[in-house]
């Protein structure tokens, strides 16, 4: 009974963002106007990319700002069936899925233990992840490329992963020890009462309870394996083993002539971290307003 | 999330102390297993998150400050030990003063231009309309979309010969076409523009969350009060949205310091003062990476490093710190009601 009390209580301080679907009305014209003007800068680049890919070379030249006239399709269809963009997308995937499901693994776990446990090194420990926001990797990456190296991993999608899920662990601790410290004692006690033990409480209370900062941190870290560049810029050397940003990269220097092809390619690449993120939106937001609520 | 960073939130310290008392209070027989046992969960829990992070984050932090005080090719063991003179030759290096004011422009600028447009924004966006969730998703893609594409984009459309110069010269504006990104007076605003474009949305979704943090009893009682919708906002919204702020201008602060993918992958070729845009870390990878000298890349890491965090512990202490001093003081009377 407990856990239902619970359950109502983290989706009501949640409401106040998703009362949208039932009480949602039309907003002042004012309104709309300012999200269409704050839309079109932002979107207009990405489109100038996709729709771009549409175009002709010579449709380019000729007449750099236009509409495709006609839709050409080619740039497009030769990106899907080249095998090297299939294979650069694939250690993308590689590489971002198991980045994410690692860190936020570790993550969760070590959250666990500073946010509900007692103990002496608790403070220095959330201290130590703490001061990992002040460590970025441009400031490691010649020795993480030396460490890499020794360990036998450059050239490796394990040498690019390692690294990631490392230094993606302090914001995703941060994040998630609010949400973890948030759930109440007395649902523990229940727990204990009951005869769960700690480690069980974490697997049946905990996991479902932290969801949303869970796929929030999830979202981030994912994004940001996704779109890596200086890492496997340094690990990776051979365009067999490039995530998609080397592979756009290496693609538009090598057909700079054929922009279309580029614009092709690059919106391609795009397109998993885009819908991976507006499939979660609201989680992302909700888990940013825990977080910054602190 | 801004007294996170600085301390544990409070509330997790309470639960932690009540916790802690619940378990003095419980009947055990044997306390010490069940010590030894809660060690164990300790370690088997939080274990594998501090060996990675211990082996891939400080290690190789620590190693940068070591190998930044050799002469080193990259090659075995470095042995050419020389104290002092790589930062000496940093610093008495002209490009590198250059990069080093090209990143406080970038710092300085990216506040300015993108702090009160994002608070604007929000404000105007933070009513619960129809299409909301659509708004956001599109507000927020360009800092979905990673910098090499954000860079590919920019750069052909920047191009002397891309869609943007033609856009003016339909709109009979070609005077003001420009060699966007080679002309190295313009180039830095250039940079601007598109950092711009790239983060304005994680600000204003920012801001929105710290927004919708506000407690809705507040606005009910300034309406009550009779105050106007323009009152409300500075005098309720503002103030309320101070901490959200700051985080956010803490997070851009470091993000401008430690610049690079967007730099490198349009200016790439030019990184050298010739662009006039080159920041701290593309200097590095090109004199350190790409010159073959580590010991030296090593040491500019290092410069990058102590800068960073000097800026970042005094922002804490003269900014942050009334947030962290507000939560703690004031929060848990708030929470109560």
């Amino acid at each position: 009974m407990s856990q239902v009390a619970l359950t109502g209580r983290a989706t009501t301080s949640r409401r106040r963002s998703t009362t949208s679907k039932s009480g949602a009305s039309w907003g002042s014209p004012t309104t709309y106007l300012v999200a269409t003007v704050l839309i079109s800068i932002c979107m207009a680049p990405v489109l100038y990319i996709i729709i771009g890919g549409f175009r002709s070379n010579s449709q380019i030249t000729v007449n750099p700002s236009g509409w495709p006239d006609p839709w050409v399709l080619t740039n497009y269809t030769s990106v899907l069936t080249s095998s090297l963009f299939w294979q650069q997308f694939g250690n993308s995937m590689i590489s971002a899925v198991s980045t994410t499901v690692a860190a936020v693994a570790l993550a969760l776990m070590a959250s666990f233990v500073i946010a509900r446990y007692s103990f002496a090194g608790r403070n220095a420990m959330y201290a130590l992840f703490a001061a990992g926001l002040m460590f970025p990797m441009t400031v490691a990456i010649t020795p993480l490329y030396l460490l890499v190296k020794n360990l036998g991993l450059t050239n490796n999608l394990l040498g690019v992963i390692l690294p990631q899920i490392a230094f993606a662990l302090p914001t995703t601790v941060i994040i998630l020890v609010p949400f973890l410290a948030a759930i109440p004692k007395e649902l523990e006690e229940a727990a204990s009462i009951d005869g769960a033990s700690r480690l069980g409480f974490f697997f049946r209370m905990v996991l479902p309870l932290s969801l949303p900062g869970v796929i929030t941190t999830g979202i981030l870290v994912f994004i940001g394996a996704w779109n890596g560049y200086l890492l496997p810029l340094f690990i990776l050397n051979d365009s067999k083993q490039y995530t998609l940003p080397l592979g756009v990269q290496s693609f538009s220097s090598e057909h700079s002539v054929d922009t279309a092809a580029v614009l092709a390619f690059t919106s391609l690449s795009m397109i998993p971290a885009l819908v991976f993120f507006s499939i979660f939106e609201r989680r992302i937001v909700g888990g940013l307003t825990g977080a910054v609520k602190g | 999330m801004s007294d996170s960073v600085t301390t544990l939130p409070q509330r997790s310290s309470r639960s932690g102390s009540g916790r802690g008392d619940a378990h003095k209070a419980s009947p055990r027989s044997d306390r010490a297993r069940a010590d030894w046992r809660k060690r164990f969960e300790i370690a088997i829990l939080s274990g594998p998150a501090i060996v990675m992070f211990l082996a891939f984050v400080i290690f190789p932090v620590f190693m940068a400050a070591y190998y930044g005080f050799f002469r080193w090719k990259g090659f075995g063991v470095p042995t050419n030990f020389i104290g002092f003179q790589n930062y000496v030759a940093i610093f008495n290096d002209p490009n590198f003063r250059e990069a080093l004011m090209h990143n406080g422009f970038i710092l300085v600028m990216s506040l300015v231009m993108q702090g009160p447009a994002a608070v604007a924004f929000a404000l105007l966006l933070n009513q619960n309309i129809r299409g909301r969730s659509l708004i956001r998703v599109l507000i927020f893609v360009p800092y979905v979309i990673s910098e090499v594409i954000v860079g590919t984009g920019w750069g052909l459309m920047l191009q002397y010969t891309g869609a943007v110069n033609d856009m003016l010269t339909n709109m009979g504006l070609g005077a003001f076409a420009h060699d966007w990104i080679a002309d190295p007076n313009i180039a830095i605003w250039t940079l601007m523009v598109i950092i711009s474009w790239k983060y304005i949305g994680f600000a204003v979704i920012l801001m929105l969350a710290g927004i919708q943090g506000i407690p809705e009893e507040l606005y009910e009682a300034a309406a009550i009060d009779g105050a106007s919708y323009w009152q409300i906002q500075r005098w309720i919204t503002l103030p309320l949205l101070g901490p959200t702020i700051r985080v956010w201008a803490f997070l851009s602060i470091i993000g401008s310091l430690q610049l690079f993918d967007l730099v490198y992958i349009i200016w790439g070729q030019y990184v050298a003062s010739t662009a006039g845009t080159s920041t701290m870390a593309t200097y590095m990878v090109r004199e350190g990476r790409l010159a073959g000298n580590y010991g030296f890349g090593n040491a500019v890491a290092v410069v990058i490093f102590v800068i960073s965090l000097a800026i970042a512990l005094t922002y804490q202490r003269l900014v942050l710190r009334r947030d962290t001093a507000g939560a703690l003081t004031e929060a848990p009377g708030k929470k109560q009601n």
